[in-house]
């Protein structure tokens, strides 16, 4: 059905234009449309199957029932028939469509007749229509027969009119989204006679009921309905066209229709109507039902039916909106002038006995109060039960024999009171004895208890207390009145009272589900990881449900289980079917849904407006349906869910997206360092090896030492760079991963101070380290490699024979190292850039040239200690103290004082002389 | 001199192997993969192995150990840089050395003296002067300068567990083990005390060891030379 917009502009409503380009990826849809069996729906199928083939169209059929008609079952066989699925149901065989096959086969035209066929149990939908969307999804073109009794808003007129309940039933969106409809049509003169001549298959056991329903009045009006249902059908495609190609028009005036749902089984007819008449005016609608504290008090069987109704709604392509209150025709009236409905319909109202009397139903008052809005009465069904058709009258209770008990005995007490009083203290009026004890049975135990009590009272007041004492009888009119105020305060009160703790117990329930989607939303923001958040999403689903719940994620193609609680690793195909098809069409599967009901669990969509991330999977602990509260609830969650996942992913993008980055760049500032900083080294080792070769006999042995030491140096050189390359790399790629464990400072320094000594040839090294220095828990590596950068590049700028130290001191919880040279300083401005990566403080041509890297690579691994690295002036402003300062980390767990490892004499070793 | 199997892949670390080594006196045969390593050492039977740890065909650990069920040769391991878990693992399977790639013929040198030096049982009955440092095991004394040196059951354990190896790299977790036993086989905080409290018994200048020295990630070593 096209959506009706209010915009009266010129230009294509984007949706509209959608919902067109949508269609063009999608298979078409053509329904050859009939009255009754037997019109030849098939035949006319078949006919255009063959037309379509002589287009050279690729046609096949995948299910056509030929009812042993020779001409139908020859027309057939002349086209490719694919074989049909044989299902085993409580030991008989069946013969189904092969879905699956249909759709590996992918032919541009495939045929499949009688769309509203229910599939026997075990296939992957309960109605073959929904197989058809699977294949028209698939982009595959299909041709389908229907008999009009089987739609669904024609469902109860077709009942009435036939005298038939029909069961196979099929949504009017499948009817309303078809590309194409034909009707065949054929008088019903002719029908009966084709019936007559046996030309018409009618099951054996019909055949009674056929006789009947295949009568010239039922076939007159249901060939009414199919041309009814076809006419509009081409309306709405005028309106379809017009607005997507923008032709102003005279579009339909804007409507909106609400339909009131209570809790009785008229509610369906009311939404089936609601639906006819929406179609009708080519305008939307909406189901609404209100959720007073009555709602939590009604029978489960109620409560379904009400999610069945809502449902139904659904199916039929309205809205559906559950609202909460007391005051049930303020909610609805309140709705209706906010979503600018102009209708509203309404079920009869339908009281029994002496109820008329005095209740006015949502009905009435309804009339009576909406004065905007257009009201439209449909009446209940004779043959079903008469229920108010809305209900705002508790179900009739069972006795309740606690509370009349307690009422007897408080206004025991009351009157055991009224004789204290009597006897100490005259008052002229014991009644108000008996007020309060009804005022107080009224308020905590209901209505019922309170008039009990107010009679009881009464007739204990006027045996008790009234004269002539001892009996029944009144002697004054004011007595009668205690009586009547009695009861009026007992009704008052109790109303009140009773409203009151409804009204609690429903702002309970909302208050519950508010902090249950509070709660939730806390949880997964705190999730900082996709584990977390997942963990988080299935413990609170199964907590709400009380069962059990799955997460599956998209991994190679498949689904797979990302989280479950409790933990579950593996589910059976056939619920992995149900997830499966959940993900590729954004729809619920599994238990309590239509799609494939067999699994064990039920699929939701996780889904954002970016599309869908994962599905949900529920089980209930032992109900087959959802609460409609509990299956908003579960959306809800899920769709939440669905953001916080897509969430930690986009936090991995980002994060992904930085480390490209950051390698890109790297990448860029090695290509145009590497020809400097690796072809110098090069060109030293190259040049003095070949001298070394070439000239052997020329040189003396001290420049041939002196070759091979430029050779040792510069290869040394070499390696640092492509030392330092590495760890570069790792530290940009995110791979470098401190290996901490508690090492000695000293030694650390040594082993840096060790690897340096080439290096440190022309200067001199002082190690200046507190021996009070505590352990400290890093990576003694990655340390090393800092101290040794640190070390090369003291050499590098600090003039031959001056000293390089290395000064060490525990500062509280933290070890301060600083790595101080007399060379000419580092300028104040470049201090905080010395550390970027390929920075090199421009100096002259003079200055030993550094990479840029070994600087960069310190602070990256001194950060990764959590850490800080500096670089200061030195001493009397003069050279250059890059300070470290390095967290020591918690406390080994020693727990020994330098002597805990005497154990006992033995253990001393002998103290002996040597001397 | 000595039998000494290169098991490496590269031709150019093998001929230089060859020539330095052979200009020191000793015997080099080659192998260039894992297979023909295992199978050389079964015919040759050398009495020192030089196994590069990255071989195209087999993991360089898996050869430690393959070759350690069969006999008590020592093998030095060739590693780079950053790889200490490696060379832990090398040392833990039974190698007795490792060098990092680059290196010089000086320290691989030091190395092949170190390993060929029959390891005795110096660590129980056998006495050892390393400088200034005279440790008699089998009288349970230790001196330096000649003055004797009042040591800790544990500090004592430690010091005769790597001197029993001397110039062999003992991994921390071989020593924690031998020493302190299975359960604080993690605990490097105690191993790190107690090498320092040695360190300011025994050393000239505990700050720059000389005696008992650190393996950067690895373990420790204590020196003779």
């Amino acid at each position: 059905m096209a959506t009706i917009g209010t915009e009266r502009d010129q230009r294509p409503s984007p949706d509209a234009l959608l919902a067109e380009a949508k269609r063009e990826t999608r298979g078409k849809l053509k329904i050859f449309l009939g009255a009754a069996p037997g019109v030849g729906k098939t035949y006319a199928m078949l006919e255009a199957a063959h037309e379509r083939k002589r287009e050279d169209t690729d046609v096949v059929v995948a299910v056509v029932e030929t009812h042993g008609r020779r001409e139908t079952e020859r027309m057939a066989q002349e086209l490719e028939i694919l074989p049909r699925k044989t299902v085993e149901y409580r030991g008989r065989t069946f013969e189904e469509m092969d879905l699956d096959a249909v759709i590996r086969r992918a032919p541009t035209v495939v045929l499949v007749d009688e769309l509203a066929h229910t599939n026997i149990p075990g296939g992957r939908h309960l109605k073959r229509y929904q197989d058809v969307e699977d294949i028209l999804a698939a982009g595959i073109d299909v041709y389908s027969t229907l008999n009009i009794q089987h739609l669904e808003s024609l469902n109860d007129v077709i009942e009435r009119i036939a005298g038939i309940k029909v069961r196979e039933t099929l949504p009017d969106s499948v009817l309303a989204t078809a590309d194409e409809i034909e009707v065949i049509d054929l008088p019903p003169d002719e029908l009966i006679k084709r019936l007559a001549e046996g030309k018409v298959y009618v099951p054996e056991q019909a055949r009674r009921a056929a006789h009947n329903f295949f009568s010239p009045g039922n076939l007159t009006a249901l060939r009414e309905m199919a041309l009814r249902q076809a006419a509009e059908r081409v309306d709405a495609q005028m309106v379809h066209y017009m607005r997507a190609h923008a032709i102003a028009g005279p579009w339909p005036a804007r409507e909106r229709i609400l339909v009131c749902i209570g809790a009785d089984s008229a509610s369906s007819r009311l939404v089936r109507t609601a639906k006819r008449v929406a179609e009708r005016r080519q305008a939307p609608w909406v189901a609404v039902y209100v959720e007073t504290y009555h709602h939590l008090s009604l029978p489960e069987a109620e409560k379904d039916r009400i999610a069945q109704t809502m449902r139904l709604a659904e199916q039929l392509g309205g809205e559906t909106a559950t609202l909460q209150g007391e005051d049930v025709v303020a909610e609805v009236l309140a709705y209706a002038t906010e979503h600018n409905c102009t209708m509203l319909v309404v079920g009869r109202p339908r009281r029994k006995g002496w109820r008329r009397l005095y209740k006015t139903t949502v009905t009435d008052e309804i009339i009576a109060r909406s004065r905007a809005f257009d009201v439209m009465l449909v009446s209940s069904d004779d043959t079903e039960k008469p229920p108010p058709a809305l209900k705002t009258q508790e179900p009739d209770d069972v006795f309740d024999w606690k509370g009349h008990i307690l009422a007897a005995l408080g206004v025991a007490a009351a009157t055991g009171l009224g004789f204290l009083i009597d006897l100490w203290l005259p008052l002229p009026n014991i009644s108000v004895a008996f007020l309060v004890a009804v005022m107080l049975i009224a308020m905590t135990l209901g209505r019922g208890p309170a008039i009990f009590a107010s009679i009881a009272s009464f007739l204990s007041f006027s045996f008790f207390f009234t004269e002539p004492r001892f009996t029944f009888a009144m002697s004054e009119s004011q007595n009668i009145l205690t009586m009547v105020f009695f009861l009026i305060s007992a009704i008052i009160v109790s109303n009140l009272a009773s409203r009151v703790s409804g009204q609690v117990a429903a702002t309970k329930v909302s208050a519950k589900r508010t902090a249950n989607l509070y709660e939730f939303s806390r949880k997964v923001a705190a999730g900082a990881t996709e584990d977390d958040v997942l963990w988080a999403v299935v413990h609170h689903v199964a907590a709400t449900v009380h069962g059990k719940s799955l997460v599956l994620l998209p991994h190679d193609g498949h689904l797979r289980i990302a989280a479950g609680y409790p933990p579950e690793d593996k589910i059976s195909d056939k619920d992995n079917a149900a997830a499966e098809w959940t993900w590729a069409n954004g729809h619920p599967a599994g238990r309590g849904s239509t799609t494939l009901p067999a699994s064990d669990w039920l699929f939701l969509p996780l889904k954002t407006a970016r599309g869908p991330v994962g599905v949900l999977g529920v089980q209930m602990a032992g109900q087959e349906f959802l609460a409609p509260e509990d299956s908003r609830m579960l959306e809800t969650l899920a769709d939440q869910a669905g953001v916080a996942i897509e969430r930690t992913a986009l936090v991995a993008d980002v994060e992904a997206a930085r480390v490209a980055t950051a390698t890109e760049r790297l990448r860029t500032a090695l290509l145009s360092s590497i020809p400097h900083d690796l072809r110098t080294p090069l060109v030293s080792i190259l040049g003095a090896a070949t001298s070394l070769y070439d000239y052997d006999q020329d040189l003396d042995s001290d420049s041939r030492k002196e070759l091979a030491l430029t050779i040792q140096d510069e290869a040394e050189r070499l390696n640092r760079f492509v030392q330092n390359l590495l760890d570069m790399t790792k530290l940009g790629s995110g791979a470098l991963k401190p290996n901490a464990d508690w090492c000695d400072l000293r030694d650390i320094v040594n082993a840096a101070v060790k690897r340096s000594t080439r290096l440190l040839r022309n200067h001199q090294m002082k190690i200046d380290i507190d021996p009070s220095v505590p352990l400290i828990c890093v990576d003694s590596v990655l340390l090393e490699q800092v101290l040794f950068n640190l070390i090369d590049n003291a050499c590098k700028f600090a003039p031959a024979g001056s000293a390089i130290t290395v000064w060490a001191r525990g500062r509280g919880g933290h070890a301060v190292i600083e790595i101080c040279d007399k060379g000419v300083g580092i300028p104040e401005t470049d201090r905080e850039h010395v550390f970027d990566m390929f920075y090199r403080v421009q100096a002259g041509d003079s200055q030993v040239a550094g990479t840029g890297l070994g600087l960069a690579i310190c602070r990256g691994l001194i950060e990764a200690h959590s850490g800080t690295i500096k670089a200061e002036p030195g001493l009397y402003g003069c050279g250059t103290c890059i300070v470290l300062d390095l967290p020591v980390g918690p406390s080994p767990e020693l727990g020994l004082t330098p002597e805990l490892g005497v154990a006992g004499p033995a253990g001393v070793a002998r103290a002996a002389g040597a001397e | 001199m000595a039998k000494i199997l290169v098991i490496d892949d590269e031709p150019q670390i093998r001929k230089f192997l060859r020539i330095s080594l052979g200009a020191n006196g000793h015997e080099v045969f080659e192998a260039e993969t894992a297979m023909q390593g295992i199978e050389r050492f079964r015919t040759l039977r050398p009495e020192l192995v030089i196994l590069d740890l990255g071989l195209p065909d087999m993991d360089g650990q898996e050869i430690i150990s393959v070759l350690r069920e069969e006999s008590r040769v020592p093998i030095i391991v060739l590693s780079v840089r950053a790889s200490e878990v490696d060379k832990v693992e090398a040392l833990d399977r039974g190698a007795d050395d490792y060098i990092v790639k680059p290196f010089g013929i000086g320290e691989l040198m030091a190395r092949v003296r170190a390993a060929l030096r029959p390891t005795g049982n110096e660590g129980s009955t056998g006495v050892l002067q390393v400088g200034s440092v005279g440790m008699d095991f089998a009288r349970r004394i230790v001196t330096r300068n000649g003055r004797e040196v009042h040591l800790s059951k544990r500090e004592y354990d430690l010091l005769r567990f790597l001197a029993a190896q001397p110039d062999h790299v003992l991994t921390h977790r071989q020593i924690l083990k031998a020493v302190w036993g299975a359960a604080h086989a993690e605990d490097t905080a105690y191993l790190r005390v107690y090498i320092n409290q040695l360190r300011q018994k025994l050393e000239d200048n505990p700050s720059s060891p000389a005696l008992l020295i650190t393996e950067t990630g690895v373990g420790y070593r204590l020196r003779t030379s």
